[in-house]
């Protein structure tokens, strides 16, 4: 009896809340997972560091503070003094760098997304709007940029473009953006093409062609927002690895250019101290950790959140 | 089957086209004079287009480009503007030392990485399964690099002098030196592609140490290699234990378990001869995956430890400007992925029949 009742109920449970969408459902969803809440906190955390930072750094970033060094004859040991994690062997604030190197960091996530997305969402689009040959030579193109391995080829694009004026744009910065971006585009590609594959065969879709919507309509309008879920999960996912990529740069001596402080390339520089003073290296590489992880853990509850029949899966 | 392989196999043929096309054009926008970068800044300018001359660099790019691809058709790779040695006995020298790093970080990853993959899903939520699903995402988040230099600092600096201290850089001791299998054989006078083969292997130290029953070197060439491989080894170490553990817990799930346990097997038999089998096929394309990002973790790792493989070499040659060593060893190392993504393909198309017919 119970259960006949809760029948009739489910119903009329569903039609209260008609305003549930597919959004507002995520963001419910979202909000209890606590993994997802914490990342999410350190992501706004370190945007707003990257955004104000140089307005609350306790030093400017380059400026060296040189009776500290000639004191102490080398990088000032953290949690004394001024410097509250001490300084470089420069006499340069340690805080204070890494707050300008999470200024990079952000600005890399953010940038080589929009790369990613104005290259990869049309490639994708494409080749599974027009199938066929455009299809088949796409997708071997993308197999191309696949087939390389990252970083040699992130290496390669920077050495070779370093001493254009494309390679000095904003430090160095704008060089390994793009660099980075051209690699990584190919995943989001093939997203957006298998999404599109099985989206294009909906009867929507033939609906629109019926009444005469143009392709780049049908494209723009009804396949893609359609998409927009695993893409905006894969977007998220794809930034720690562009930290990690920047920051792995950076650390082999491409990229920013001093003194401008990338998270790698402090590590880099603090590499010569380990000895003696490994807060150099110690805390860049937490930075470097707390980024990747916050972002891969709001990663994984967008999924979830987005895609619940995924949850707990890869 | 055998068409499967053939269609991927002619597919790889633009793909290989279009990486050497790359690679060459990327070489050639390396900015700076390849001349003075090899004899140094004073080199006169009758010296240099010798110099030029002597490699081609005087040539239109079009007509490089075909004379490059006729040498590799060839099997040559040109000869490196800085050593002055051909560019495939630099490959024979220094691609055995990545390969092995690469091996035995892979080793470590799987083995360690499914068993720990199986424990965390025969136990879920038990303790053990969270510490060890945290440290894998930890694991995933610290670069190859910061774990290198950690890792160093901690086993040669503060462990020195304790019998947990390990080197950090090298393939062997000082004083110490291993006899090339070739030698040991008796197989110097030894010509052809058998003996690149030999000479191949007698560059992995462990391997070659292995084969000639050279324990002392074996021990001092594996302490070696401890440090190194487990910087490489823990982003797919972590990758490869939690795509168990899911995979695992998926198949665990399935009706044909309940079976394997209502005939009352025991859950050790249900876990690792009914469900670990089925799982490990997504663990096999993830094992092939990472293989790729080994490769560029392989470059970082030899850097810090000091290892002259095919990555620190590349890096080098990039800022010497050797374009034929860069040219060379990226198209091995891109050629390399690609035979590696092949065989991936190929064995999860042996072991799944829906693909290959799809």
């Amino acid at each position: 009896m119970a259960n006949t009742t809760q029948a009739l109920e489910a119903p009329a449970a569903a039609r209260a809340k008609p305003s549930a969408s597919l959004w507002s459902d995520a963001l419910s969803r979202l909000l209890r997972n606590r993994l997802a809440i914490v990342g999410g906190v350190i992501v706004l955390g370190l945007l707003l560091i990257a955004i104000i930072g140089p307005y609350i750094a306790p030093f400017p970033y380059q400026s060296q503070d040189l009776d500290a060094v000639t004191l102490t004859g080398g990088p000032v040991a953290p949690f004394r003094g001024a410097h509250i994690l001490g300084t470089d062997e420069l006499g340069r604030d340690l805080l204070s760098r890494l707050m300008d190197g999470a200024q990079i960091s952000m600005t890399v996530a953010m940038v080589v997304q929009i790369v990613v997305l104005f290259i990869g969402v049309p490639i994708g689009a494409a080749a599974a709007w027009f199938g066929g040959r455009t299809d088949s030579f796409l997708m071997r193109f993308t197999d191309v940029i696949y087939a390389f391995p990252d970083l040699l080829f992130i290496i390669l694009l920077g050495v070779a473009f370093r001493e254009t004026f494309f390679g000095q744009a904003m430090n160095g910065l704008l060089l390994v953006f793009v660099a980075i971006g051209i690699v990584s585009w190919v995943t989001m590609a093939r997203l957006v093409r298998g999404q599109l594959l099985s989206l294009k065969e909906t009867e929507f879709v033939e609906a629109a062609r019926a009444i005469g919507v143009s392709d780049f309509k049908i494209v723009t309008r009804h396949l893609l927002p359609n998409a927009i879920g695993p893409v905006i999960v894969a977007v998220t996912l794809g930034i720690p690895s562009a930290i990690l990529s920047e920051a792995t740069l950076a650390f082999i001596g491409i990229g920013a250019q001093a003194p401008r402080a990338s998270w790698g390339s402090l590590i880099a520089d603090g590499q010569n101290y380990i000895r003696s003073q490994p807060h150099l290296v110690i805390f860049p590489a937490i930075a470097i950790a707390l980024a990747l992880l916050s972002f891969t853990f709001l990663g994984d509850g967008l999924r979830d959140a987005l895609d619940p029949k995924l949850k707990g899966k890869q | 089957m055998l068409r499967f392989v053939l269609r991927r196999l002619l597919l790889a043929i633009p793909v290989l086209f279009g990486i050497i096309f790359v690679v060459f054009a990327l070489a050639r926008l390396i900015p700076g004079d390849p001349c003075r970068a090899q004899l140094g800044e004073r080199a006169t300018a009758a010296v240099c287009n010798d110099f030029i001359h002597r490699f081609g660099l005087d040539q239109p790019i079009p007509v490089q480009f075909g004379i490059y691809v006729g040498q590799l058709a060839h099997g040559d790779l040109g000869t490196s503007l800085k050593f002055g040695r051909p560019v495939t006995d630099l490959i024979i020298e220094r691609l055995p030392v990545t390969v092995e790093l690469t091996l035995v970080a892979l080793l470590f990853a799987t083995v360690l990485g499914i068993l720990l993959g199986v424990v965390s899903a025969s136990r879920r939520n038990s303790a053990v399964d969270v510490v060890t699903m945290f440290g894998a995402n930890i694991g995933v988040s610290i670069p190859v690099f910061v774990l290198g230099l950690v890792l160093a600092w901690f086993f040669a600096v503060v462990l020195r002098g304790t019998p947990f201290a390990l080197p950090p850089s090298g393939r062997l001791s000082s004083g110490i030196s291993e006899i090339p299998l070739t030698e040991v054989w008796g197989l110097t006078g030894m010509q052809g592609p058998l003996r690149v083969l030999a000479d191949f292997v007698s560059h992995m130290t462990i391997f070659n140490a292995l084969l000639t029953g050279q324990w002392g070197p074996l021990g001092d060439a594996l302490r070696h290699m401890i440090l190194p491989a487990v910087a490489l080894g823990t982003i797919p170490l972590a990758i490869i234990a939690r795509m168990t553990r899911s995979s695992l817990l998926d198949v665990m799930g399935l009706d044909y378990i309940r079976t394997a346990r209502a005939k009352g097997l025991t859950e050790r038999l249900v876990v690792l001869r009914h469900g670990l089998r089925n799982a490990l096929l997504p663990v096999v394309t993830i094992i092939g995956l990472q293989l790729g990002g080994l490769l560029s973790g392989a470059v970082l790792t030899e850097t810090i430890f000091n290892l002259s493989g095919v990555g620190r070499t590349v890096t080098e040659a990039i800022t010497g400007r050797d374009y034929v060593v860069i040219q060379g060893l990226t198209i091995v190392i891109a050629v390399g992925y690609l035979l590696i993504n092949l065989i991936v393909d190929v064995s999860y198309a042996y072991l799944d029949p829906r693909i290959r017919l799809s």
